[in-house]
């Protein structure tokens, strides 16, 4: 088990350094357009060059990589030049909001996938089965944007139910969040509910299953306590690795309703060319999509006792 | 899904299995639904050039609701948008881009994965180590940020969203292929091929690659409802194709604000591309189920 999860982590932090050494050469090799998006376009040539030469940016390209790296694990990335602060001041709060929207997405997404995924999973082929797999495929047709236009124009223009925005001026607002987690939430809830479903299906045609039920427990207990604890497995690392998949919807639907997230802020810098916010952000980002990988791999080996010491 | 490979053993020729498959689809509904959705938006799309429309980028009468008539006398189907142009033609015409672009990008991702692949699954070794390597640093990144990063670093056209979809879906793709070339290696036939002396090139490309194709066209129709997505939603962040030429996601957020008093604006190319996706969802769910079955 340590050395299963001491090699996953060696492998993760040598995506970290492949993926930062990556960017850094994108984003930083060429240095006098750093000078330039830095100092706008009308700084000429000699103003750069000592902007250049303050920053530190004259030593070799491999020394100025490891003074950013050691620089970024202490959470100093820079300069803003958009928000005109030290990026880590704007990085945070956003993060935070943003941690607030997918912390409430996957409260609300488990359990109904879970439940809906075991519902059909149950007894393959039924009605309800039909019902449930027919609608997931359904709602993760409908990408965000697209739904946020639907429920926006039913509950917002329509029903003046809802506020259209989620900028949270005014404080934290649970109307404001609603619209954006019920985005998330139509649109994700239906893979984990196939996973699910086609784990619990699996597991339905087992021996152990259909021994417990020949023996005469009650379908409820067999269900309850025989099946699940196998069946929702899967769905475990399906749900961890959506992690990687949830910063799309993020980004669509924070722009959508104007919520201050992080991945507005990804996109902004983006638009706007402010290197060292998407620098920090990118680094951010494939942080926790490779260390919820580590973490969905050992979980999974602790799940799963068939795969313990391979 | 390895059953269904082994099925493949005796091959009949091409267009015979072509036609057996066409026949199959009839006994999944699902499948026939979404095939017909698909089929909807290509003929709109193919015909598009010679359909009764207003040019798409002309600026008639602005904030038109639906079915109401033009100055010239004819009908605004779907009404026109914020700038006066033609909503229905529009979306006819951003049909024509979003099938394009979706089509080539997934194809684009799927040769360079399977090659990718099947290289990775047949010579093993070194070639594995490195292809799987590199396609798990790609994997660990968050799609979107390869997108945002791609995209903004070299420019939005259609060429580099192909590279970006390519970049982002490749390495999933290989990993697909190199587990059916896994499994398909230890197969009679290839031990045949390679008693008779072929080469390695020709054993990936005539033997294994056709032979794995059962699961990959599943894989394939969710893989162009993504994709179909994936240009819509960077059409949406403003990632997207140039303008002024129509594209369904930047229809939406171009006439997102106007939502209060013009909701068809954005709702009618909402719904266009919820159906595209819908067909090809539901087209690989019927494939899927009728691949099990056999």
């Amino acid at each position: 088990m340590l050395i299963l999860a001491s090699r996953r982590f060696l492998s993760m932090a040598l995506i970290m350094v492949i993926v930062s050494f990556t960017l850094f050469a994108i984003f930083e090799s060429d240095k006098l357009a750093v000078a330039g998006k830095v100092l706008g376009p009308y700084s000429n040539t000699e103003q750069r060059e000592l902007w250049l030469e303050q920053n530190g940016y004259n030593e070799p390209f491999l020394e100025r990589y490891i003074t950013w790296v050691g620089n970024a694990l202490t959470g100093d990335f820079g300069y803003s030049i958009q928000y005109k602060s030290p990026v880590s001041e704007v990085l945070w709060p956003r993060l935070g909001n943003t941690a607030i929207l997918a912390g409430l997405y996957m409260l609300f997404m488990i359990p109904l996938s879970l439940t809906l995924g075991v519902i059909a999973g149950m007894k393959e082929g039924s009605v309800q089965d039909r019902v449930v797999s027919v609608g997931s495929v359904l709602t993760t047709s409908v990408p965000e944007f697209a739904s946020a236009t639907f429920f926006s124009a039913i509950f917002v223009f329509w029903l003046g139910w809802l506020p259209g925005t989620s900028a949270m001026t005014s404080g934290f607002s649970w109307a404001e969040i609603f619209l954006p987690v019920f985005v998330l939430v139509m649109y994700g809830f239906g893979y984990t509910t196939r996973m699910t479903r086609a784990s619990m299906a699996e597991v339905m045609t087992s021996h152990y299953i259909r021994t417990a039920v020949l023996k005469g427990i009650p379908y409820r207990r067999v269900i309850m306590r025989h099946a699940l604890r196998n069946a929702l497995i899967a769905p475990f690392t399906v749900i961890i690795l959506q992690l990687n998949w949830l910063l799309s919807g993020v980004i669509v639907v924070e722009v959508f309703f104007a919520y201050k997230g992080f991945g507005k802020l990804l996109l902004d810098a983006a638009l706007f060319g402010d290197i060292f916010v998407i620098e920090a952000c990118t680094l951010v980002a494939v942080f926790v999509a490779v260390f919820s990988q580590f973490i969905s791999d050992i979980g999974y080996t602790l799940l799963n006792p068939r795969i313990r010491f391979t | 899904m390895t059953a269904e490979v082994q099925n493949n053993d005796d091959a009949p020729s091409a267009i015979g299995k072509f036609f057996k498959s066409i026949g199959l689809l009839r006994e999944s509904p699902i499948a026939v639904f979404g095939l017909a959705l698909i089929l909807f938006w290509v003929i709109l799309a193919i015909l598009a050039p010679v359909l009764p429309l207003y040019d798409p980028n002309a600026p008639l009468e602005p904030f038109k609701f639906p079915l109401s008539e033009a100055r010239d006398g004819g009908l605004y189907w779907l009404g026109t948008d914020h700038k006066g142009r033609d909503i229905l033609s529009r979306v006819i015409f951003g049909a024509q881009q979003v099938l394009i672009w979706a089509t080539m990008a997934t194809l684009v991702a799927y040769i360079v994965g399977m090659l990718m692949g099947v290289v990775a699954g047949y010579l093993g070794g070194w070639w594995d180590e490195v292809i799987s390597f590199v396609s798990n640093v790609l994997l660990s990144f968050p799609v979107i940020v390869l997108y945002i990063i791609i995209i903004t670093y070299l420019g939005a056209t259609g060429f580099n969203i192909v590279l970006a979809v390519t970049f982002a879906s490749a390495p999933g793709i290989m990993r697909i292929v190199r587990g059916l070339v896994l499994d398909l290696r230890t197969r009679d036939y290839i031990f045949a091929a390679q008693t008779r002396g072929e080469s390695s090139i020709y054993i990936m490309l005539v033997e294994l690659l056709p032979n794995a194709r059962g699961p990959l066209i599943v894989d394939a129709c969710l893989r162009l409802g993504y994709t179909t997505i994936t240009i819509a939603m960077l059409g949406y962040l403003g990632l997207g194709l140039p303008p002024p030429d129509p594209d369904w996601g930047k229809m939406i957020a171009e006439t997102q604000p106007l939502g209060s008093f013009a909701g068809h604006m954005a709702i009618v190319p909402a719904a266009a591309i919820s159906s595209l996706v819908l067909g090809f969802n539901l087209l690989a769910d019927g494939l899927r189920e009728i691949s099990m079955r056999d």
